[in-house]
């Protein structure tokens, strides 16, 4: 790593030779590079007035936040030693104040968890450690491990890697580009090699998900609720940098949830899903019941609940035939599951 | 006293982590004190007096809202230690992109939102460049990947800067956020002395002192001309 005055006084075009992410710094910084074989000291001693004032940063400054970024960089890059193989949760306390009763939770990855309990019973604050990994700062008191040992403080405040990623029902795209832009700005950002084979499986794999197809030049404000939830599912499975994934209630139209679940455990992360519909909670290996802002129990999900599954899903597509009888202007037909209520 | 100075472009959020973020410090037995900087109108200090918190509005008019600002900081301060806060928390909204209310070795936060495009973290400038948190906003209703996208965008605009995610409507991270707003070590009685971290727009022009008309023979002072290339006049 280059000191401060060795950065003032190297050339830019060598910098960008050894990390060429740098490009990126200097073009959201606006600084006027008319030459990369000047050094930012010379571009700093040939720059106007008015130019200095838009860089806001100093000659100094610049130099400062340049090593900073690259250092970030670097740390985001270092994938090796951020795999996070499982997470530990100890217990603390309820609202109350009394001990949650459970030992020690571990889940790794690959495993899905679901997280039930009544609107304010602590869902949200169960996640908000996880994201922070507490270790007894936090109004429950509970730590968070991750390979079995002490989080790192990293995962609180970097601005590139999140420890959760996060999936709501009430997310929609915001951006003005195609499919295809948008996944590249998203590889952009994550630095990733084969950005163009990676950016064609995550459409691959969302129009697997998705009930109808779309294609790489559709606007992503265009597409529909299903094929929203299909592309951010594929796109965070394949391209987020977070390990864990929370999922909070997929509603089941227009997406195969089932297909989405293998997507995000086949790519190596941990599950965890916040969700009141059966079908999706029995998805699961294990669920949380929370209560009272603690965890009051775990259940493992078992082999007779998971023959269930089977019949829920049928009802499921049942009904789903019947919304898109409605919808097409159909007449509404009585499936023959139910034809023991004939008599 | 413990100062923290919050800007951010309007509507970001500001109002709202601010409130929640109260509520975790007031479960600390803080009392917290705010007051509001703006332009011509705010209701913002309704909304804190309902929760019981003391504060002050001050609109800056026909001036530079930033301007007011530092000319008004001193007083301001006095009030909080004469109200005997633990912390004094001021607002005020980034009207021009250009100015950064912050002062130097007072913390300094700015809230930005994910709805804004991810060129604003560029855009705005001084308010983000020279700030040392940043808090982002509504990621509650933009996917993942614009999250990643617009934080790493912050992350390259102002790569020193704690950047962290709150949702003002839940509070979602405002209580983590509550654990680095108060230092039980510092100790302010006045910013007099003290020094903005960035200077405010360079000088004055003819406009800037009333002048309404138009036209090349008006314009005095500090004047920039756009480049207009050749199909300019
Ligand atoms: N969905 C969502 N809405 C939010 C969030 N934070 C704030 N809002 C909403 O955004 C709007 C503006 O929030 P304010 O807190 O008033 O913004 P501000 O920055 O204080 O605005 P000014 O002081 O007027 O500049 C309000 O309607 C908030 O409820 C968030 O995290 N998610
Ligand atoms: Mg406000």
């Amino acid at each position: 790593m280059y000191s401060k005055i060795e950065i003032k006084n190297t050339s830019i075009e060598e910098i960008i030779k050894k990390y060429p992410y740098i490009e990126n710094f200097f073009k959201e910084q606006e600084i006027p590079i008319e030459n990369k074989s000047q050094t930012l000291n010379e571009i700093f001693k040939n720059i106007s007035s008015i130019e200095r004032e838009d860089i806001v940063y100093s000659e100094d400054e610049t130099a400062e936040k340049l090593i900073q970024y690259i250092k970030n960089m670097q740390e985001f890059l270092g994938v090796e030693d951020n795999t996070v193989k499982n997470l530990s949760i100890l217990p603390g306390k309820d609202k109350e104040g009394y001990a949650e009763k459970y030992e020690k939770l571990t889940i790794k990855n690959g495993e899905i968890i679901s997280i039930v309990g009544p609107t304010g019973s602590g869902k949200s604050r169960l996640l908000a450690d996880i994201e922070w990994t507490a270790s007894g700062d936090t109004p429950t008191g509970r730590h968070i491990l991750i390979n079995g040992e002490k989080a790192d403080k990293k995962w609180r405040f970097s601005g590139g890697k999140k420890l959760v990623a996060q999936l709501s029902q009430n997310m929609n795209f915001v951006m003005d580009l195609s499919v295809e832009e948008f996944l590249h700005l998203h590889a952009e950002s994550r630095l990733i090699e084969n950005e163009d084979q990676v950016v064609e499986r995550i459409i691959e794999e969302a129009n697997r998900l998705a009930g109808e197809k779309f294609s790489p030049g559709a606007q992503i404000t265009g597409l529909s609720g299903g094929q929203s939830r299909a592309l951010m599912i594929a796109d965070t499975a394949i391209l987020s940098s977070s390990p864990i994934i929370l999922i909070d209630e997929i509603e089941n139209a227009g997406i195969n949830r089932e297909k989405a679940l293998k997507l995000l455990v086949g790519e190596e992360k941990i599950v965890l899903m916040a969700t009141h519909d059966p079908i999706l909670a029995l998805m699961g290996d294990r669920r949380i019941i929370i209560n009272n802002g603690g965890i009051a129990d775990i259940i493992k999900t078992s082999e007779k609940e998971k023959s269930m599954l089977k019949e829920l899903k049928e009802i499921d597509s049942y009904l789903n035939e019947l919304r898109e009888d409605l919808r097409y202007g159909r007449e509404l037909k009585r499936n023959n599951i139910f034809s023991l209520y004939d008599a | 006293m413990n100062l923290v100075t919050f800007s951010g472009p309007p509507s970001s959020g500001k109002t709202a982590v601010i409130l929640k973020t109260i509520e975790s410090l007031h479960d600390r037995g803080l009392k917290v004190g705010v007051v509001k900087f703006d332009c011509l109108y705010t209701d913002d200090d309704l909304l804190y007096k309902k929760v019981g918190v003391p504060v002050k509005k001050g609109l800056s008019g026909s001036l530079c809202p930033d301007h007011y600002f530092v000319s008004n900081i001193e007083e301001v301060v006095q009030w909080g230690l004469d109200k005997e806060l633990d912390l004094l928390i001021t607002e005020s909204a980034g009207l021009c992109n250009r100015c950064s209310p912050y002062i130097k070795d007072v913390k300094a936060v700015c809230v930005i939102d994910n709805l804004s495009g991810i060129n604003t973290p560029r855009k705005i400038g001084p308010m983000l460049k020279t700030a040392d948190m940043v808090v982002i906003t509504k990621g509650d209703i933009v996917s993942q990947a614009e999250r990643e996208v617009f934080a790493s965008k912050v992350n390259t605009v102002n790569p020193d800067a704690l950047v962290m995610h709150v949702n003002g409507l839940t509070g979602q991270g405002s209580f983590e956020f509550s654990t680095l707003l108060f230092d039980e070590d510092e100790d302010i009685n006045t910013v007099k002395g003290k020094k903005l971290r960035f200077s405010m727009p360079s000088a004055m022009c003819s406009y800037c002192l009333g002048e309404t008309r138009i036209g090349e023979e008006h314009q005095l002072g500090n004047v920039r001309k756009i480049d207009l290339g050749d199909s300019g006049v």
